[in-house]
């Protein structure tokens, strides 16, 4: 069974699925950024596990000498992740300001409630 | 003249960096750097075409670092990158100066900045899908995309607006977590992120059939969130409120570049990632087939019982981008041929019909149902004759270049079994409907009134430049119609290229 | 609209009259009669009721379904997937190899991961710190309050007369701003960088911004300062790696000035420390903004 060594794996795959149907089926704006950040997570554990390998250095190699690279850990998924983050921040933000503008106007944070109210303005305009 | 080379890369730096410039603007001078922007653009994706069809491969890559493909960075340029590329830019172009008053009238002033630094990143993302060669480049610069693309439509001063960029930032968000988990799959099972790599990797694993299924499930989670994004048929419940409540020049830009983008990276992860073959032998198209033709019966029932203009040309949307996804699912060359012609013709000719309407609407005070709308095409006949050249070309009617992408369709269904009936079954049901709904709106514009009303004469003095760019755009989708075999025989060999050229 | 002939139905539906959604038109008639107060009760019926009819136990049950459906899905495809912490998986291939064994000479940067993203990929990062930029405007053309809509606004609660909370922040914003310069200016030998430095940077003045009142803050910085950085930093972004892509390829014919120095030094790895430091200052600005415009809806 593959799954009992891979299960960083499985934990973020579940944390995945978790987070993905909260975005997609939560009506609350705020479960929906919370169900990304889940996703987010999930995927940022998949890839820091895939970088790792058992019995190796983290990848700062000394200033001198001779670099043995079968020393140290794969670097890619750490950049991978870096840029994972920034770009979730930058959503979280996004979406949070759209939030807060939503609510200041229709005070309430059900997206159903509030494509009714706007459809009903629209219409009575 | 290995000059040309660096001209895909400084079109991406020269939009990032115009759109920082644009930070510095208190007001609106923001736009001119906007049209620089977009025409010096324009001007460099022309001579990459015209570099590329006189050199002797057709294609070549450039290093975005001081190492080669595996080690560093790497854009590509063939003959379909700078044409579509070049398409978006003058879309682009085009609709920003023809709703340029409505922009002044629907953003606050104080925000009418952050319209063209949008803009400015739009394009720069755009630029980044059409030239990269990297799979996480391309998603990054998909999410530059899709939060500026949301800015755009955000900056429209209607509260509705908001709820529907919220609504559109859902769907994106789903449709980008899904690239997102796709690539990191496909990175542990291959190793690498750069596409030939990637391409030989995939050749490699798919022939001895090791990692079969997760491959499979990674490309189709690359492929359905790229769809997702770009609003194939389970998934465009976002367009009418995203199209219909933008500023004309966001929607335009919105429908006719922005989802055209995602197809783009799509088509050029199909063919230069998964591999034509293993695109074909993974039935992933036979999915997008479906949901294409689908989308094109759902998206033409949804427009005929929509009593909003703008809501029916959204819908419409949906049903044109079904018959791209369906030239995509077919299989053949014949068809992705047809298909790539569609992007060209409905580019053209969807923010032409944004324009127009908003010209039409803005006779009776802004409003979009079609009783009130009744007679609106004398009292604003620019808007009304443009509206006229973008329906006859959404209908199919020869000499307008919505009349090719059908024609091609039709010839390449044939000898396919099964899929031959329904691709011109569908065919026939999507132009019937398309008929019914758009020569609806046409005889209810120009026919008499039947209440008097308040209705204010839009002449084209009031607004030139608007009423230039519609009949230009409007010209150039006749061209098209006309002209369309240089255009088609540039993406059979610009086809060909991708296919081909490792 | 069931008992209408087909040729007037289709008439009605020509003008524009006929609407195929029933509440819709029902409303239409009705809007005449009714109050504007009566109109929002119904309102906020209506809206309770589409609520239960969607948060029902079905909704919620399809959901769960969905969830357990895909998590098998995936957890299927890690099935079948590399193993974890095992060398030979396709990851660990000739591009890590490159990256940490010939990294540190052709970079200068100790630290692979600096290297990796600043030098061998910093295409990537280029659009990184554009998704931030594009973020920072997104979330000020939201929430940005323009001049004329500045109304006073009720005195906002601070700390500042806060004897413990002042002192304790009086010492500690310095220190935390002095390990984010660190942790910025040892991005190439060490752990961290721009990302995380910037993001210990904008944290320490956060803070200071807390404790001391939001006021007292944009006296010293000033949304001109945090527009002045923001700009300066991602042009010199734009602009080194631009001669970097540019010399990077044989046939401009210029070989680039910059060289990796000695590995292990401050003032080594090339353009790394500059980028460090301009991301840096991006991401710091960034995070300060974010916090002011939620907070106040304005930078100053």
């Amino acid at each position: 069974m593959n799954l009992l060594i891979n299960y960083e794996a499985v934990t973020s795959m579940v944390l995945f699925a978790i987070g993905f149907t909260m975005l997609v089926f939560s009506r609350n704006i705020m479960k929906k950024i919370l169900g990304l950040n889940i996703v987010d997570t999930g995927v940022y554990l998949f890839l820091a596990s895939m970088g790792y390998i058992e019995g190796k250095l983290t990848p700062i190699v000394p200033a001198t000498g001779e670099v043995n690279a079968l020393d140290y850990i794969n670097p890619i998924p750490q950049g991978l992740v870096l840029t994972g983050i920034v770009v979730s921040v930058s959503f979280s933000a996004l979406m949070l300001a759209l939030t807060v503008r939503l609510y200041k106007k229709y005070r309430t944070l059900n997206l159903d409630k509030i494509y009714e109210m706007c459809r009903k303005e629209d219409e009575q305009k | 003249m290995d000059f040309i080379m660096n001209l895909p890369f400084a079109t991406i730096v020269l939009s990032l960096f115009c759109a920082v410039i644009c930070f510095a603007f208190k007001d609106k001078k923001a736009r001119f750097v906007s049209y620089f922007l977009l025409i010096a653009s324009g001007i460099m994706s022309a001579s990459v075409i015209f570099y590329n069809l006189s050199s002797e491969s057709g294609y070549f890559v450039y290093r975005m670092g001081h190492y080669d493909a595996p080690i560093g960075n790497e854009i590509s340029a063939g003959l379909l990158e700078p044409s579509f590329l070049l398409l978006f830019e003058v879309v682009m172009l085009l609709s920003l100066m023809g709703g340029s008053h409505r922009i002044m009238r629907d953003v606050e002033e104080e925000k009418q900045k952050y319209f063209a630094i949008m803009v400015n990143l739009t394009h720069a993302s755009l630029a980044a899908l059409c030239y990269t060669n990297d799979i996480f480049t391309g998603y990054v610069f998909i999410e530059v995309c899709t939060i500026a693309s949301c800015s755009l439509l955000m900056l429209s001063k209607r509260t509705r607006a908001l709820v529907a960029a919220t609504r559109y930032m859902i769907f994106s968000l789903i449709g980008s977590s899904l690239v997102l988990v796709g690539i990191i799959l496909l990175y542990s099972i291959t190793g690498h992120l750069l596409f030939p790599q990637l391409y030989e990797a995939i050749g490699t694993l798919w022939s001895t059939g090791e990692y079969t299924f997760p491959l499979t499930i990674a490309l189709g989670l690359i492929v359905s969130g790229l769809a997702i994004k770009s609003g194939m048929f389970p998934f465009h419940f976002w367009m009418p409120d995203t199209y219909g409540t933008a500023t004309p020049s966001a929607s335009g830009i919105l429908s006719g570049v922005v989802s055209k983008g995602y197809i783009f990276l799509l088509l050029k992860i199909i063919f230069r990632v998964i591999g034509y073959e293993v695109f074909l032998d993974s039935k992933i198209h036979y999915l997008l087939f479906l949901f294409g033709i689908c989308g094109m019966i759902v998206g033409s029932v949804s427009a005929i019982k929509t009593n909003n203009i703008n809501f029916m040309i959204a819908y419409s949307s949906a049903a044109q981008i079904g018959y791209i996804y369906m030239g995509l699912g077919l299989g053949t060359k014949a068809a992705i041929v047809a298909a790539l012609f569609q992007i060209v013709a409905h580019s053209l000719t969807k923010p032409m019909l944004f324009l127009s309407v908003s010209g039409l609407s803005d006779t009776v005070d802004g409003k979009q149902d079609f009783a009130t709308l009744r007679s609106s095409a004398h009292n604003n006949i620019v808007a009304a004759v443009s509206y006229s050249a973008g329906a006859l070309s959404m209908v199919g009617i020869p000499i307008f270049a919505g009349f090719i992408p059908k024609l091609l369709f039709s010839i390449s269904a044939f000898g396919h079994g099964i899929k031959t009936y329904l691709m011109l079954i569908a065919l026939a049901i999507s132009t019937i409907l398309n008929v019914l709904y758009f020569l609806r709106t046409l005889i209810n514009i120009y026919s008499p009134a039947k209440v008097e009303s308040a209705r204010k004469t839009i002449r084209f003095k009031n607004v030139p430049t608007f009423g230039v760019i519609v009949l230009l755009m409007s010209a150039l989708n006749i061209l098209a119609g006309l002209r369309s075999q240089p255009i088609v025989s540039l993406f059979e060999k610009g086809l060909e290229l991708f296919i081909n050229i490792r | 609209m069931k008992n209408k002939k087909f040729s007037s139905l289709l008439k009605e539906w020509y003008e524009g009259n006929l609407s195929f959604d029933e509440r819709m038109d029902s409303d239409i008639h009705k809007k005449e009669t009714a109050e504007t107060e009566e109109k929002e009760i119904r309102l906020v019926k209506d809206v309770e009721k589409a609520e239960k009819e969607l948060t029902s136990k079905g909704y919620k049950f399809f959901s769960v379904i969905f969830c357990v459906i895909l998590a098998l899905i995936l957890i299927l495809t890690v099935n079948f997937m590399p193993l974890f912490a095992d060398d030979s998986t396709p990851t660990a291939n000739e591009v890590y190899e490159h990256y940490v064994g010939e990294g540190r000479d052709q970079t200068g940067a100790v630290n692979t991961v600096a290297g990796m993203i600043l030098d061998y990929r910093a295409f990537d990062t280029l659009g990184e710190s554009f998704v931030l930029f594009t973020a920072t405007c997104a979330v000020l053309l939201l929430l940005e309050q323009s001049k004329k809509q500045k109304v006073k606004e009720k005195e906002s609660f601070t700390f500042s007369n806060d004897p413990i909370v002042c002192t304790i922040v009086k010492i500690i914003t310095p220190i935390i701003i002095v390990f984010g310069v660190y942790v910025l200016f040892n991005g190439h030998i060490s752990p961290g960088g721009g990302f995380s430095g910037g993001s210990v940077l904008g944290a320490g003045f956060i803070l200071f911004a807390m404790a001391y009142g939001e006021d007292n803050a944009a006296k010293i910085i000033t949304p001109k300062i945090i527009r002045v950085i923001t700009i300066c930093s991602l042009s010199f972004y734009c602009l080194a790696k631009s001669y970097s892509f540019f010399t990077g390829n044989e046939f401009n014919g210029i070989h680039s000035i910059i060289t990796p120095g000695t590995p292990g030094d401050i003032v080594s790895g090339g353009l790394i420390l500059p980028l460090n430091i301009a991301v840096g200052l991006v991401v710091c600005c960034t995070m300060y903004s974010f916090y002011m415009v939620f907070k106040r809806g304005r930078l100053d």
